[in-house]
């Protein structure tokens, strides 16, 4: 291999090497360690110094009690599925509040549709936590919703949205409503619209030519979006820690409370690479749904 | 897909869009309130802006956002450009399945673990945490967007031109900087942007990769968050929302242009 190639492969490579998976392996091996007050705050660490001796005894140091403390604390599974649950359920609403749209960009006149994408797309390119914070105004208890429904006579009470995972709910699809727009449009868009003719043709009407024609070829799309959307739901630290309030349970904010606020390193690991594990079966199936649509475009 | 108007199609867009823009409009409007209290309107005034500007240390930690964002997106870019030439035109070498798994799999990583494990490195390397520390993490993940965003615009691309060049007596440098990176500039400059964008708006990963000496915008932005509601975040978040606004509205027209002086460029090579 020459020089060159070399560095254009080495560079990236090592960096990603450096930055990527070492520090995995540093996350897992903290996990199997014990928490300790000293600095840094876990048992055992690696001495080099002491030779062979300092290896044995730094491996005869490693544990799984972290794990099996986590599936003793009632807590960390109880997040665990409520991060499930939350993440299911918001992909379901931003699925039934993302179709129609798609749906209705992908049949919007050519001159509308470049305007359309655009106005998608730049919510994406706003800041993240202003999107998240604008909600606060809006689903506090003198919020403008509750303004409004006071105004017009849709409730006689306030309504106690913000700080329940109602308002975790609403802040997921707020935000990753895009990442589930976007592909059911891609779908949608490259749909022979002669398909549909065809079926109202033979006698279907549009509602049952919609069931038996779009939305099955739409499906590479649905299932794009939905991972989109539940992947990064599940690991969500900054919607449920700004409008879910204390009473909110997600793993996202289990693990920076366990790191930041209990300083114990070890757990914090310990919920990191059981959240990993959590995550692979998805993102392998995402992959896969991605590879088949590769394969059927070429 | 046909294109027909219907009342469904129309309700579901304006929805939509009201569902995806109100909340930000709020905002907007209620940057320009008089009073403290942010959901009762009190009468127009700029005065929060002038407390912002007057803040020092939102001003600083803009600042220091800012320096983060330009080195770590502009290091992206190299790197990113780098990576996704190797997974292009690489052919085959050792290690190729776990290189690009390395590329993909920062984008789906919940941001809490890309964080935690990043700062547990520093530590275990006794690096000293701190701007630079931050530059490291964001250039970490955000080469692995701005890769994906030059990748795909790599294999579209005539591989012939290149061979072309070496035929002609380029050495493979001198044929990447005359003829790849020129017909690649517009996917890099829009990974670089993005990569610009996502380090701005970081706030999880920066947390973990800051330490006590550095505090980033959005740092900032969710500790005072955290305390509720204030008309101050609403005129910096304003600021923030027409930077975008201007900024992508400038990008597609630009882009628009391209694409149209490109069109007229072939039809008149097309026509000689």
């Amino acid at each position: 291999m020459n020089p060159r190639r070399l560095f254009v492969i080495g560079l990236p490579y090592l960096w990603l090497l450096a930055l990527f998976l070492v520090p995995f392996f540093i996350v897992l091996k903290i996990a199997l360690s014990d928490t300790a007050v000293s600095i840094p705050p876990y048992t055992p660490v690696l001495d080099l110094a002491a030779g062979w001796q300092g290896v044995k005894d730094f491996w005869a140091g490693l544990d799984l009690e972290n794990f099996v403390f986590l599936t003793e604390d009632a807590l960390y599974w109880k997040a665990y599925l409520s991060s499930l649950q939350i993440a299911a359920i918001s992909t379901v609403i931003a699925l039934l509040v993302g179709y129609p749209i798609a749906y209705a960009m992908a049949q919007a006149s050519d001159e509308w549709r470049p305007t359309l994408m655009m106005l998608i797309i730049l919510p994406f390119w706003t800041s993240f936590l202003i999107r998240v914070y604008s909600w606060i105004g809006i689903l506090s208890n003198e919020g403008f919703l509750n303004q409004f429904l006071l105004w017009s006579g849709l409730s006689s009470t306030p309504l106690a949205i913000m700080n329940t995972t109602t308002a975790v709910y609403i802040g997921i699809v707020y935000t990753y409503l895009p990442f589930m727009v976007l592909p059911i449009y891609a779908a949608l868009e490259k749909m022979d619209g002669s398909l549909i003719e065809a079926a109202e043709d033979l006698g279907c009407s549009r509602i049952s030519a919609f069931w038996l024609v779009t939305l099955p070829l739409s499906r590479p799309g649905v299932i794009a979006g939905c991972f989109l959307v539940f992947i990064p739901a599940l690991g969500e630290f900054v919607i449920p820690s700004i409008l879910g309030g204390s009473r909110t349970l997600m793993i996202g904010k289990v693990l920076w409370e366990e790191f930041f606020s209990n300083r114990d390193w070890p757990v914090a690991s310990a919920v990191a690479v059981v959240l990993l594990l959590l995550l692979i079966v998805p993102i392998i199936l995402f992959q896969r749904n991605e590879q088949r649509q590769r394969e059927a475009d070429q | 897909m046909n294109r027909r108007f219907s009342w469904f199609n129309a309700t579901s867009l304006t929805l939509g869009f009201a569902f995806l823009y109100v909340p930000m409009l709020i905002l907007v409007i209620y940057s320009f309130n008089e009073s403290k209290l942010v959901t009762v309107w009190a009468g127009f005034s700029t005065k929060w802006y002038g407390e912002l500007l007057g803040n020092d240390a939102f001003l600083s930690a803009a600042w220091v956002t800012l320096k983060v964002a330009l080195m770590s997106s502009t290091l992206a870019a190299v790197l990113g450009t780098m990576a996704a030439h190797v997974l292009v035109r690489g052919g085959r070498f050792m290690g190729r399945t776990l290189f690009s798994g390395m590329i993909y799999a920062p984008l789906v990583m919940p941001e809490v673990i890309t964080g935690l494990s990043l700062l547990l490195l520093f530590i275990s390397i006794g690096l000293d945490r701190g701007i630079f520390t931050i530059v490291l993490a964001h250039t970490t993940f955000t080469m692995c967007y701005v890769s994906v965003v030059v990748s795909s615009r790599l294999v579209t691309f005539d591989k012939s031109l290149e061979e072309a060049a070496l035929d002609l007596g380029c050495t493979p440098l001198d044929a990447f900087f005359s003829v790849t990176l020129p017909i690649i500039a517009p996917a890099v400059i829009s990974g670089w942007l993005l990569a610009f964008t996502l380090s701005l708006d970081d706030l999880v990963i920066a947390s973990f990769a800051a330490g006590p000496s550095a505090t980033t915008l959005p740092m900032k932005i969710f500790s005072s968050v955290r305390l509720g509601v204030s008309p101050e975040i609403n005129a910096l978040s304003t600021i923030m929302i027409s930077i975008v606004t201007v900024g992508v509205i400038i990008t597609s027209l630009l882009s628009k242009r391209a694409v149209a002086r490109q069109r007229a460029d072939e039809q008149a090579a097309a026509r000689t």
